[in-house]
C-alpha cells in the first residue's frame, strides 16, 4: 500500500516536471501550429547552465534556477528572431527537418564543450534524501519539485486567463488575422511566448538533472515524452497538457515499477491508441483550424 | 486535341525513358568495376538508396510525412537474420522476399493507423509504432538477441550459386541487382494511373476524393508498398553485413532518411538513389574532420537548406547542368526538377 502510494508521488513528480519542461512546446505546437522537435536542446541549455554555475562557479542551487530560466529564454528569444520567424509559414516537413537539424547540432555542440557523459548537480543537503509521512517515503527534491512545479501552473494558468497578455495570447492563436486588426502586435506576443516557454523548458531541464538525467542525447531521448504530452493534452488550454503530464509521469513510473521489463511498451501504446481515438488530445477541441 | 489525351500525350511523354537515366545506371554499374576496394562503402550507399526510395514513395507522392520509416527497415533485418540463423528460409533471394513481405503485413497493418489524422498525428504515431518496436525487441531479447543484437548469422549462397565474399563484391552487385528490379517497379507504379492519381491525392485530398479517387485505399496501397521496400533494405542490411542490433529501429535512423530524402529531392524517385550518394559522402567527409561531431555539420546542412530553401537549392545545383545541355542540345533540358513542395 505505502510503495504504491511512493510510487504515486513520484509519478505526480515526474508528470509535474514533464509539464514544466513541455508547456511551451504546448504554445509552439500546439497553438502556433509549429512542430519543435528542438524543444528538449532549450531544456539541456538551462540545465548545463545551471549545472556551470553551481558546480563550477559555486552559486546556491536556487539562485542557479532563476539563471537557466533566463538563459534558456535568451536563446529561445534569438533564435526565435533569427530563424524560427521565417519558418512559421513552412510546410510541417520543413519544420520537422529544421528543428531536427538544430537538435543535431545542440546534441554534438554540447558533446563538444562539456563531454558526453551524465552530468549531476551539487544539491544542497536539505534538499537530499526523504522523510516519512504515515509511513509514506516523500523525497525532499521530489517534493520540492511539486511545489515549485506546481506554484508555476496555477500562475501560468492566472496569467493566461485573467491578465491582458493572456487575452492577448489567446485573441492572437484564435485569429491572428483579426487579432492584428485590433492592434495586437502579434508576432511580438508569439516571440514573448516562445521566449517564455524556452525559459520554462530551461528552468525544467535544471530540475530535471537529478530525476531525468541530463546528458547531450536530452533532447533526442526525452523529444517523444514532450510530443506525447501535447499531442495528447491537446492545446485548447493548458489544463489538457497538464493532466496528459501527469499521466504520462504517474503511467512511466509505474510502469517501470510494476512491469520493469514492458517499460516504454506501455507508454507508447497509450499514445497510439489515444491518438487513434482522439486524434486532436484528450482533451483538444473537435474542429480542427 | 482534347483535354483527356492531352493528359495522357504528357503522361505518356514523361514515363518513358531519357537517355540521362539510362546512363545514370550505366555509370552505377561502372562504379561496381571501377572501384573494386569500395565494395563495402558502395552496397552502404545502394541500400540506402533503396530505403530512402521507399521513403520517396510515400512522402514525395502521397505527401505522408512520416519519421518512424526505421520500423519497417528494422522489421525486414530481423526477419531475414532470424530466418538465416535459424535456417528457415536458406537461400537469400527467398529469405529478402519474405523479409519483405513480413514489413509489408506489418506496413499494411499500421496503415489504418498512419492515414487517420493531420501532419502532427502522423508523425506521432509513426514514431511511436517505430518506438514501440525498439521496445519490444529490446524485451523479447530472447529472440531478437537484445542489445547484442542477432549475432552469427551465416548467409547462404544467392541462388545457391554465388557465396557471399568477404571484399563485398557479391554483395554490391547483389544490393545492385534488387535496387535496379525494385526501382524498375517504383518507376512502373509512379508512371501508372495509380501513380498519377497520388499526386492528385498530395496535391489536394478534397478534389481528389471529388473526382472519384478512393483517397483511403491508395494510400494503404502505396503504405504498404513503401513498407515492402523498406523491410528489402533492412534485409539487405541483414544480409550483407551478417549483423542486426537494435538500432536499426533508432530514431536518428528515421531522421538522417527524411534527410538524405531531402538533399536528393522529393518525387522523382532519383531523389533517393542520389541523395544517399551525396549524404554518405557528406558523412565521410564530416567525419574525418571531426570524427566524433559529425552530428554537428549534418545538423547545419539541415538547417541551412530548409533556410534557404529546398526549390532554390535544387535549381542552383541543377543550373550549370541545364545550361550545358541547353547550349549542347539546343533544346530545353531535360534533367529531373523535383516536384513542388512536399
Amino acid at each position: 500500500m505505502t510503495s504504491i502510494l511512493t510510487n504515486l508521488f513520484d509519478g505526480v513528480a515526474y508528470g509535474m516536471l514533464l509539464f514544466v519542461l513541455a508547456c511551451g512546446l504546448a504554445v509552439t505546437l500546439g497553438l502556433m501550429n509549429f512542430v519543435n522537435l528542438a524543444h528538449g536542446a532549450f531544456a539541456m541549455a538551462g540545465g548545463y547552465v545551471c549545472m556551470v554555475l553551481v558546480n563550477r562557479m559555486g552559486w546556491p542551487f536556487f539562485a542557479a534556477l532563476p539563471l537557466a530560466f533566463i538563459s534558456s529564454a535568451a536563446i529561445g528569444i534569438v533564435l526565435e528572431r533569427t530563424l524560427y520567424r521565417h519558418l512559421y509559414a513552412r510546410s510541417h516537413l520543413d519544420q520537422v527537418l529544421f528543428t531536427i537539424g538544430l537538435t543535431f547540432m545542440s546534441v554534438a555542440a554540447v558533446d563538444y564543450i562539456q563531454g558526453s557523459s551524465r552530468v549531476f548537480i551539487n544539491l544542497p543537503a536539505a534538499l537530499q534524501g526523504q522523510f516519512d509521512v504515515f509511513g509514506v517515503g516523500i523525497g525532499r527534491y521530489r517534493l520540492m519539485i511539486i511545489v515549485i512545479c506546481g506554484l508555476l501552473t496555477i500562475a501560468l494558468q492566472m496569467v493566461l486567463a485573467k491578465t491582458r497578455f493572456g487575452s492577448r495570447l489567446r485573441a492572437a492563436v484564435d485569429d491572428p488575422r483579426a487579432a492584428s486588426g485590433l492592434g495586437i502586435n502579434v508576432p511580438q506576443v508569439f516571440a514573448f511566448t516562445f521566449a517564455f516557454g524556452c525559459g520554462l523548458a530551461g528552468l525544467g531541464g535544471a530540475l530535471s538533472a537529478e530525476i531525468l538525467g541530463l546528458d547531450p542525447y536530452f533532447p533526442l531521448k526525452f523529444m517523444i515524452y514532450f510530443l506525447i504530452v501535447v499531442t495528447v493534452g491537446g492545446s485548447s488550454s493548458i489544463t489538457g497538457p497538464f493532466l496528459a503530464s501527469l499521466l504520462l509521469g504517474i503511467g512511466d513510473v509505474a510502469g517501470k515499477y510494476y512491469v520493469p521489463k514492458m517499460g516504454p511498451f506501455v507508454i507508447y501504446t497509450m499514445m497510439i491508441l489515444i491518438l487513434i481515438w482522439r486524434p486532436n488530445g484528450l482533451f483538444g477541441r473537435t474542429a480542427a483550424r | 486535341m482534347s483535354a483527356a489525351s492531352d493528359v495522357g500525350f504528357h503522361a505518356q511523354r514523361q514515363a518513358r525513358w531519357h537517355y540521362g537515366e539510362i546512363a545514370f545506371w550505366l555509370v552505377v554499374l561502372a562504379c561496381g568495376f571501377a572501384f573494386p576496394t569500395r565494395y563495402l562503402i558502395m552496397t552502404d550507399i545502394l541500400r540506402l538508396a533503396l530505403f530512402t526510395m521507399s521513403l520517396d514513395l510515400i512522402l514525395g507522392y502521397a505527401g505522408i510525412v512520416s519519421l518512424g520509416h526505421a520500423a519497417f527497415f528494422g522489421v525486414g533485418a530481423y526477419a531475414a537474420g532470424l530466418l538465416a540463423l535459424h535456417g528457415i528460409v536458406k537461400e537469400p533471394v527467398l529469405a529478402l522476399i519474405v523479409a519483405g513481405l513480413a514489413a509489408m503485413v506489418l506496413g499494411f497493418a499500421t496503415s489504418f493507423l498512419v492515414i487517420r489524422g493531420v501532419d502532427l498525428t502522423r508523425l506521432m504515431v509513426t514514431l511511436g509504432i517505430a518506438l514501440l518496436l525498439e521496445a519490444l525487441a529490446e524485451r523479447f531479447s530472447n529472440i531478437t538477441g537484445g542489445t547484442d543484437g542477432l549475432q552469427g548469422i551465416e548467409m547462404q549462397p544467392i541462388l545457391g550459386q554465388i557465396p557471399f565474399d568477404m571484399f563485398g563484391k557479391a554483395g554490391f552487385f547483389y544490393s545492385l541487382a534488387v535496387l535496379f528490379l525494385l526501382f524498375l517497379f517504383a518507376r512502373r507504379v509512379v508512371h501508372s494511373p495509380f501513380g498519377l492519381s497520388l499526386r492528385a491525392i498530395k496535391n489536394n485530398p478534397l478534389r481528389a476524393a471529388a473526382i472519384g479517387i478512393p483517397v483511403t485505399r491508395r494510400l494503404i496501397a502505396i503504405y504498404t508498398l513503401a513498407a515492402f521496400y523498406a523491410g528489402i533494405a533492412g534485409a539487405l542490411f541483414t544480409q550483407t553485413t551478417a549483423i542486426a542490433s537494435l538500432d536499426v529501429f533508432a530514431f536518428e535512423r528515421s531522421a538522417d532518411l527524411m534527410l538524405v530524402l531531402v538533399i536528393g529531392g522529393t518525387g522523382y524517385l532519383y531523389g533517393g538513389l542520389i541523395g544517399a550518394v551525396v549524404f554518405r559522402m557528406l558523412q565521410e567527409l564530416f567525419s574525418t574532420i571531426t570524427p566524433q561531431y559529425w552530428q554537428f555539420w549534418i545538423g547545419l546542412v539541415l538547417v541551412v537548406m530548409v533556410l534557404v530553401g529546398r526549390q532554390r537549392l535544387h535549381r542552383w545545383v541543377l543550373y550549370v547542368p541545364n545550361l550545358i545541355i541547353k547550349q549542347v542540345a539546343g533544346r530545353k533540358a531535360v534533367v529531373a526538377v523535383p516536384e513542388s513542395e512536399a
